[in-house]
């Protein structure tokens, strides 16, 4: 790192730090178990906090993903006894800001750091051009594939449409060398939902068109298809259905499939001998596109932090957040979730041991795909779930399944 | 003591219990009844919710996913407290036999009901694992499958599997209150049955099933207000999956709730769950009644 980028590190913390010592302060912070950065990372970026703000202490809590978000609106009723600082998903800030669960903070950052973060990080905390928070994961998932099976099976490059996936799939079941070649987190839950748009953005499908349902065909269709597809024709691990995204890691570093969809945290952990049998023979790249429609996929997972409403601490609050979302913080820790800053993706910290990650995120965050930022999402999405989950059981078909979806949408309140 | 002193008495001894009850379940009760004739939300922003009648109860009883719960929370019910009825009786029935290490077995028999709920579906749900599962090893070494199964990942095992895990939680309750039962049969009476020619099926029709009816009743009824409210195994072992499979009247007074911030509709929802529930409850009391009356 150049001293001139030190030194604007240092100014843009210092911009977003809005005072400079807090007494005697015990701020509660929530966070998820899973993905991005462990747990250990949160606890020695919170000591270095500390050690830097004497007097401000920080209780950290951890959950898993599919508790956050009741956690937060949960604690929203407790007073000063609730959270200072909560880690959010980008799905929720239209429904937190709608119903005031978040503290506004435009005004906290300050303008030149506009350009200096990615746009799908921002997407994270913003919601009627407000910033409910500061984006902290720029996160995505990316394909990751196990070069060793696909030399075995004739490939010497990895697929460059999602029909390629496919076809290569098919070529390593043929020869026996894995039962099942691609593994996915496809359990009823928002992990499915995530894949599912994905696919949709490679198809160039869309979820919502003038506040209507539009994804009963089209891309969104289309993506459901190919999920079938995978599936019916065994290339798919059926477990899937089953599986989150710790389930995907393990198999995938069992040597038991060629293909996994994953987060960033996977890269670092399938590359670690320790957690991984394949460490060395992964391969990581942006999720490829459709023929004739995409380059390559993606679907926009960050995710930021904000100031519940009833923080009494709210300056102190944001001194943390301003901490744990700085440069130099998240160059540190940048193995298992990458920065938000665009700068940070030419610091040798950041790139190096992970340049193959750092060319797929180069790619990916340039195509990320939203879902719906609607403030009905929670309820959209578990809509979407269960019908999706209905045909990828062969319960019913694909036009079917998004077909009642849709009805089912419109019944919302 | 006059009539009218005694009945104040009652009314004075009974009275700080009424006040208790009334502070920590009546007005919590008619509170929620009142939350569900309005659309009052969950917000951080001042928001006086409006009367709207029977407004949420008519899109509830008009969900087809919500209708689909309740069959599934019946179909819970029914099997989960028959199965812990029947096993708890039969483990009952061989814990007052007099054999070897019976109080052992008494005592490690009650193991399962003293782990909490949580930690029990996490155990079973790790059991169940389609990659690792004990399930799915042992059901291979045996032979009774050709491929390790995902038992929570298809819907026609998914619940049942559920169940499982929530009747080995269950039945020692059942069967301690069996037990109980059970040693105050006098000893005399099965003997005098035995003598008279009474087989074992006939002794235990006629005289200890009978015996032991009432407190069984309690149990069950216990068990069966616990069960029809069912969710925390559910969401920590399927979230509700696949495809809805698993998901609960409760799960979906939950989600109203906390998911999707309806306050008003989420007491709607409660309320009916509560209605089926007391329902039940009175079934077991009218059953329970023409028995001690010998109907």
């Amino acid at each position: 790192m150049t001293l001139s980028k030190i030194l604007t590190a240092a100014a843009s913390v210092s911009a977003l730090l809005s005072s400079a010592a807090y007494a005697d302060t015990t701020l509660n912070a929530l966070f998820m178990s899973q993905a991005a950065y462990s747990e250990d990372n949160i606890k020695d970026m919170t000591a270095s906090f500390e050690a830097a703000n004497p007097g401000t202490k920080v209780a950290l809590e951890f959950v898993p993903y599919e508790a956050l978000h009741d956690k937060i609106i949960a604690a929203a009723g407790a007073g000063d006894d609730g959270y200072d600082v909560v880690l959010f998903d980008v799905i929720w800030p239209a429904e937190f800001a709608e119903r005031g669960f978040l503290t506004d903070v435009t005004d906290r950052i300050p303008s030149d750091l506009n350009n200096q973060i990615f746009d799908g990080a921002w997407t994270t905390v913003g919601y009627d051009d407000r910033h409910f928070g500061m984006p902290w994961i720029l996160d995505t998932k990316y394909l990751f594939y196990n070069k060793e099976i696909l030399a075995k099976a004739g490939f010497d490059t990895p697929p460059a449409t999602w029909d390629d996936v496919l076809t290569q799939s098919r070529a390593v079941k043929d020869k026996g060398l894995v039962e099942y070649p691609l593994v996915w987190s496809w359990s009823q839950s928002e992990a499915m939902i995530c894949d599912f748009t994905t696919l949709t953005a490679a198809n160039n499908g869309t979820f919502f068109v003038d506040g209507e349902p539009s994804f009963e065909t089209g891309g969104a269709k289309a993506a459901l298809d190919y999920m079938q597809t995978s599936l019916h024709d065994g290339l798919t691990n059926p477990a899937s259905l089953e599986y989150i995204e710790e389930d995907v890691r393990r198999v995938f570093s069992s040597g038991d499939a060629a293909f996994a969809m994953n987060w960033t945290y996977m890269n670092a952990l399938v590359n670690d001998p320790a957690e991984s049998q394949v460490a060395g023979k992964i391969g990581v790249m942006a999720a490829p596109g459709v023929s004739g429609i995409s380059e390559a996929s993606a679907v926009n997972g960050s995710m930021g932090l904000g100031i519940p409403s009833n923080s009494p601490h709210a300056d102190e609050a944001w001194a943390y957040i301003s901490h744990l979302t700085q440069r130099p913080v998240q160059e540190e820790y940048a193995t298992l979730s990458l920065p938000i800053w665009k700068q940070s993706y030419e610091e040798a910290a950041v790139t190096d041991g992970q340049e193959e990650l750092v060319a797929a995120a180069d790619k990916s965050i340039a195509v990320m795909f939203p879902r719906p930022l609607v403030a009905s999402y929670t309820e959209v999405s578990s809509i979407l779930q269960k019908n999706i989950h209905s045909a990828l059981l062969g319960q019913t078909s694909s036009e079917e399944a998004l077909a009642a979806a849709a009805k089912r949408v419109a019944r919302i309140r | 003591m006059s009539a009218l002193t005694r009945t104040k008495e009652k009314w004075v001894l009974l009275a700080p219990a009424i006040i208790v009850l009334s502070l920590i379940s009546l007005a919590p009760f008619l509170q929620t009844v009142w939350a569900s004739f309005t659309d009052a939300e969950i917000t951080a922003l001042e928001r006086n919710s409006t009367w709207i009648g029977f407004e949420n109860y008519a899109y509830a009883l008009t969900d087809p996913d919500f209708i689909a719960a309740l069959g599934r929370t019946i179909y819970f019910t029914v099997v989960s407290v028959g199965l812990e009825g029947v096993l708890g009786i039969a483990v009952a029935l061989l814990l007052n036999q007099k054999l070897r290490g019976r109080l052992f077995l008494r005592v490690i028999i009650i193991l399962p009901w003293a782990v909490p709920t949580i930690v029990n579906a996490v155990a079973w749900r790790l059991i169940y694992h389609p990659d690792y599962g004990a399930l799915n090893s042992l059901l291979l070494q045996l032979g009774l499958i050709d491929e390790y199964t995902s038992w929570l990942g298809d819907p026609d095992w998914a619940l049942n599997m559920v169940i499982l895990a929530d009747v080995w939680k269950n039945f020692p309750l059942v069967a301690y209150i069996a037990l109980a039962a059970l040693q105050t049969i006098p000893s005399d009476l099965l003997k005098a049955a035995s003598i008279e020619g009474a087989g074992a099926w006939k002794r235990f029709r006629s005289i200890t099933l009978p015996w032991i009816i009432g407190p069984m009743m309690v149990v069950l009824i216990l068990r069966t207000i616990e069960a029809f409210r069912v969710f925390d195994i559910i969401y920590v072992m399927t979230r509700g999956g696949p495809a809805d499979g698993t998901k609960t009247a409760s799960f979906y007074v939950y989600q109203e709730y906390f998911s999707y911030l309806r306050s008003g509709s989420g007491a709607s929802y409660a309320v009916l769950v509560a209605g089926i529930s007391a329902v039940l409850i009175l079934a077991y009391y009218a059953g329970m009644r023409r028995s001690s009356q010998g109907v």
